[in-house]
């Protein structure tokens, strides 16, 4: 890693041990969970690809996530990357609903519900 | 004497029967496809009744569609994320010939004789250039910026001399690519600005247009001209304000053009920026709903049609070009994703990826003349794109 892309990661790391303190641990409604996986798979798509493959943005999938620490991924999605295209999606999510994405990316992410 | 007719009708018969009967023959310049993003099949359709024809399977991961036709409207080049590079004929609706070309890809163009397809990739950063008939590898042409580093290509478009024009988001670079000699191509390099992250050539293929996420404004290379090197036109249009963020990037493409301007997406602002097309200067700007993703003129020029990023990607705007400013708003379906207008521009096609369907639109009165069921559609593409420099 160089030199900001570290301090980079120590303030998101600091940002989200802030925001962890004071966010609900409890895992997402079912239907919130269908539209996490909806946007993940649509929105979060457009630049990453829907099977998380990569695009403009790095791949998602397991073998790239894991040996990165959970609070930066999740401070990763919710501030975003400064410097890259990678957006901060906070006005969508919350911190526990970010880390439940974090948790289903390393196991593999779950398929699009199918039937509309 | 009463035999002959007969038979010679008999004969005719038979040899109709041998062909294809006369009912099926049709012609492809009312022929598209709409992509059906999650399922990796396009539907084939026809927009002189606005009709669905069927569907072509098994073309792998469509998260980011592009399709090319070759000159006589037959047969689409279908460009999907995995690096599948797949020759569907539309008439029979068959695959003609796919190949794996890169590990993963944005896009592509036919060349100005139409006998070159060429891939434009993220993974191996690059291009290459097929055989349009075989889809064998003439050229692979890497984006090394670097000892041993690949930028990511985007924006490429075909131009006149069997050039192609492209630019590097990793490296602020645009390069012409010259395939005169297929399998020597000859490639220039022009230092650009930061970050580019699509491109469009104008309609005479004269004028090549970098848009940049790394810095407010767009590079600009003068293909007639080109020992000018590229230039920076919009510098600065955001003043120093801190952009929005930015939920997804905006498309380029040589419908930008129209009365006389030029038509861009602002990068992390809700305004379409407009700029003289000869002078380059900044003209005017148009608030709109969201952040622009297609910003796309009716083939006359007299509208633009713009979509937009998430969260406002469930509005399309219309600008009138005389005036200047949005005369219409409405909602076609929830998550629009792209618009294609008939090449004369008296309708234009608007998929809506979450309402599953795509609608066809009156550019005149705005009233709805049709919705079609598509799965999931994304990018809608008519073979009328074959004719035109710069798709």
């Amino acid at each position: 890693m160089d030199r900001p892309l570290i301090l980079h990661v120590a303030v998101l790391l600091g940002l989200t041990a802030l925001a962890v303190g004071a966010a609900p641990a409890a895992e997402p409604e079912p239907d919130r969970q269908k539209a996490l996986v909806h946007m993940v798979r649509q929105d979060c798509g457009s630049c990453h690809g829907m099977r998380l493959a990569g695009g403009l943005g790095p791949a998602l999938l397991p073998a790239r996530l894991t040996d990165l620490p959970d609070e930066f991924l999740v401070a990763t999605i919710l501030y975003g990357r400064p410097g890259t295209a990678m957006p901060g999606w906070q006005r969508f999510m919350n911190e526990a609903e970010a880390g439940w994405i974090v948790a289903r990316l390393k196991e593999g992410f779950p398929p699009l519900a199918t039937g509309h | 004497m009463r035999l002959a007719p007969l038979l010679s009708t008999l004969a005719l018969a038979l040899s109709a029967c041998a062909t294809t009967p006369p009912e099926a023959l049709r012609g492809t310049g009312d022929l598209g496809v709409v992509i059906e993003r999650a399922a990796g099949r396009m539907q084939v359709i026809e927009h002189s009744h606005n009709t669905s024809l069927g569907t072509v399977d098994g073309l792998g991961d469509l998260s980011h569609a592009h399709v090319a036709f070759s000159r006589d409207g037959r047969y689409a080049f279908v460009f999907g994320r995995d690096g599948g590079l797949t020759k569907v004929d539309l008439l029979t609706r068959k695959i003609a010939k796919r190949v794996i070309q890169a590990g993963n890809s944005i896009g592509g163009s036919v060349s100005q004789d139409g006998r070159l397809v060429v891939a434009q990739n993220y993974e191996p950063g690059g291009i290459k250039a097929f055989d349009a008939d075989t889809l064998e590898l003439l050229a692979d042409v890497p984006a090394e910026y670097a000892p041993g580093k690949f930028s990511r290509v985007v924006g490429l478009a075909d131009v006149p001399g069997q050039r192609f024009v492209y630019a590097l988001f990793d490296a602020n670079e645009i390069r012409v690519t010259d395939f005169s000699n297929p399998r020597q191509p000859v490639t220039t390099r022009y230092p650009a600005g930061k970050q580019p992250y699509d491109g469009l050539v104008t309609p005479d293929g004269r004028y090549f247009l970098a848009g940049l996420f790394g810095e407010d404004g767009v590079s600009l290379l003068d293909l007639w001209k080109p020992a000018g090197g590229a230039t920076r036109i919009l510098s600065g249009y955001g003043k120093g304000e801190e952009k929005l963020p930015v939920f997804k990037m905006p498309h380029l493409r040589g419908w930008s053009l129209a009365a006389g301007q030029a038509w861009l997406p602002a990068i992390g602002r809700h305004e379409v920026l407009v700029a003289d097309a000869r002078s380059w200067q900044e003209t005017g700007r148009v608030p709109v709903k969201g952040q622009p993703v297609f910003v796309m003129a009716r083939p006359d020029g007299r509208q633009i049609w713009v979509n937009f990023a998430f969260p406002d990607n469930e509005w399309v705007q219309v600008i009138d070009t005389v005036e200047k400013r949005v005369v219409h708003t409405f909602s076609p379906g929830k998550a629009v994703l792209h618009l294609e207008f008939t090449p004369r521009g008296e309708e234009v096609w608007i998929s809506s990826r979450d309402s599953n369907r795509v609608t066809v639109v009156d550019t005149a009165t705005f009233a709805t003349r049709k919705e079609l069921p598509v799965d999931a559609p994304s990018g809608i593409f008519f073979t009328s794109r074959g004719q035109r420099i710069g798709f």
